[in-house]
């Protein structure tokens, strides 16, 4: 019925002042949002409670023991919440961009020349996202073992580093970012494929790029099974598996949920301004070749 | 340059792509394909103690055929596990999806107010880790602690669905702005052409946008399977607070179990290897049935 647009009936996509405002699909956003919104307005707000507070005052009346619990959670075992702040910054950053640029290589070569094997490599490449992790995670930490690389740094950054699913996105927008012409001008001038993707490519897959950038470093910084399952030494926890651990320790004294709920809070800090601040690069889709601001 | 055109799109260039692709082969090989062969080798293997298991070499590992599969299929508990997994997968498959394909059509419908704001509020929980969802969840839940009154959400009669609630919060967003995203990509001028004809809103979004985005739910379906079959974080992080989640409440928790806790190997490998076969069978199955009914049909 809506096969195509009959001609002369753009002028009608502007709103026009006579239709009405969407009363329902709105109402129904709002609801969602306030949904969405709620569990993190009061993690905030029972952040500011002090202990005697936390169980007493309404809900969302904020409490006047904030500090008090920042100073608590900072001295806790000596300031390891910082250790795993960092950690956490160090897994996520570091794993994140050594992904991207091994998804953006592999995405460009997969796209931008054709050889034997092509489709074979991209297949067992992709193959990967349907891979469980739990299939992965256990037997990593056993080879780790007997290499000896367990429980340290390594074991949770380099299983991280390739992810099928960049792979893909960036083999997509390669296609759709790098016209051929340009790598065959390049080639006719004489450069060589290094400079060419230095030179000519990479420039061109830079948005791309940071969005897979994003997309993992939000993977790593979330993830808990694998650093779980590696790692026994709470000075190299990320923040998921030392909040697990405190949690741990601490669900039956009540006395420390403060601790818990204002690390809880902290930890969402980080990654909710990196979302904010990078809101378009937020994509799903990055067959376009180019971001839309 | 007329009969070079063709291969101007995908340039050939000998033995450069392969180096190109070369880390990501190199990481392959050591973190998937190394692993996987492993898992599969531990699983056909078990320990053989002789004597009294004293000793050096009392202990001996040697070739079990299939018997930690069959140990693996035959297990109650295990069963018991995809059971509850069952109830709170299909929970969180239909709510969150459909959450999701809601929230998109009202994002992408005419004259909606706050769209900026909702769309970033909803897929705010992204940005969550799942053991901070499951923490704040987990408090809101305790009665000495919730807003909602002196419910028993952490019994074992709504442990379910509380755990439920806790996916559907985290992974709503996403999906929508999957959704979301091919709906923007669909030119105006279908719907304009279909308002002409008198369609209304509900009309074009049920007879337009969602056989469009039929593809994308089949997808978001599929990786949301894959995903709630590993169920892990969300029951591991909540059992602190609560006696009704055991050990083994899903079928990755028991492998979890299984290998680090009792340190049996090789039925942990054997338990994998079946986790990792259901979901693949699940989300193959799922395909398949949407493409008969959806694609085929003839």
């Amino acid at each position: 019925m809506a096969a195509a647009a009959l001609p002369g009936t753009r002028g009608h996509a502007r709103p026009s002042p006579r239709r009405p405002v969407g009363i329902v699909p709105t109402a129904v956003l709002v609801l969602g949002a306030i949904y969405t919104l709620f569990p993190v307005s009061w993690v905030v707000v029972a952040a500011t409670k002090s202990k005697a507070e936390l169980f007493s005052t309404s809900t969302f009346a904020p409490g006047t023991g904030l500090l008090s619990n920042l100073a608590d959670l900072f001295a806790y075992r000596d300031g390891v919440f910082w250790l795993w702040l960092l950690n956490t910054a160090l897994y996520a950053g570091g794993g994140a961009v050594l992904s991207t640029a091994v998804s953006t290589i592999s995405g460009y070569a997969l796209a931008k020349y054709s050889f034997p094997g092509r489709n074979l490599i991209f297949n067992l490449l992709i193959g990967g996202i349907l891979v469980p992790s739990v299939v992965l995670a256990i037997p990593q930490y056993l080879l780790f073992s007997k290499a000896g690389l367990a429980d340290t740094y390594w074991s949770v950054l380099l299983p991280q580093i390739l992810h099928p699913y960049s792979i893909y996105l960036a083999r997509i927008y390669a296609q759709a970012a790098i016209p051929a012409s340009l790598l065959e001008a390049g080639r006719l001038d004489g450069a060589g494929e290094w400079r060419l993707f230095r030179r000519v490519a990479l420039p061109l897959l830079t948005p791309g790029m940071v969005t897979i950038f994003l997309f993992q470093f939000v993977a790593i910084w979330n993830n808990f099974l694998l650093p779980f399952i590696m790692l026994g030494d709470d000075h190299k926890f990320p923040l998921t598996v030392g909040l697990y651990t405190l949690l741990a320790a601490g669900a039956n004294q009540p006395s420390l949920y403060n601790l818990i709920i204002t690390g809880t809070m902290l930890s969402l800090i980080p990654l909710i301004a990196l979302f904010l601040t990078m809101q378009r690069y937020w994509r799903t889709d990055l067959s376009g070749g180019a971001v839309k601001s | 340059m007329t009969s070079r055109n063709k291969s101007a799109r995908a340039h050939r260039a000998g033995a450069v792509p392969y180096l190109f692709l070369a880390p990501a082969m190199a990481l392959f090989t050591l973190f998937m394909a190394l692993p996987i062969g492993y898992t599969v080798y531990l699983s056909l293997r078990r320990t053989k103690v002789s004597g009294l298991g004293l000793g050096k070499g009392a202990r001996k590992e040697i070739f079990a055929g299939l018997a930690n599969y069959a140990a693996a299929v035959g297990d109650g508990e295990l069963w018991a596990g995809w059971l509850r997994v069952l109830a709170y997968g299909a929970l969180v498959l239909v709510l969150m999806l459909g959450l999701a394909l809601v929230f998109a059509l009202m994002l992408d419908a005419a004259h909606v107010r706050l769209a900026r704001l909702t769309r970033i509020s909803i897929f705010l929980p992204y940005a969550v880790p799942g053991v901070a969802a499951t923490l704040m969840w987990g408090f809101l839940y305790l009665p000495s602690l919730s807003p909602f009154g002196d419910h028993p959400f952490l019994s074992a009669g709504l442990v379910t669905f509380s755990m439920a609630n806790i996916a559907v919060w985290g992974g709503t967003g996403f999906n929508m702005l999957v959704l979301y995203t091919n709906l923007r990509a669909v030119p105006r001028e279908y719907y304009e052409a279909a308002r002409i004809d008198g369609a209304s809103e509900l009309g074009i979004a049920l007879r337009i946008k969602i056989p469009i985005l039929v593809p994308s739910i089949i997808l978001t379906t599929v990786f949301s399977v894959i995903a709630t079959v590993q169920v892990f974080t969300e029951p591991t992080t909540l059992r602190p607070l609560t006696n009704t989640i055991s050990s083994t409440w899903s079928p990755l928790m028991k492998v979890y179990r299984d290998a680090f806790v009792t340190g049996d190997l090789y039925s942990a490998a054997a338990t994998s290897m079946v986790i990792a076969g259901i979901s693949l069978v699940l989300s193959f199955g799922f395909l398949r049935i949407v493409k008969n009914h959806a694609f085929g049909g003839g």
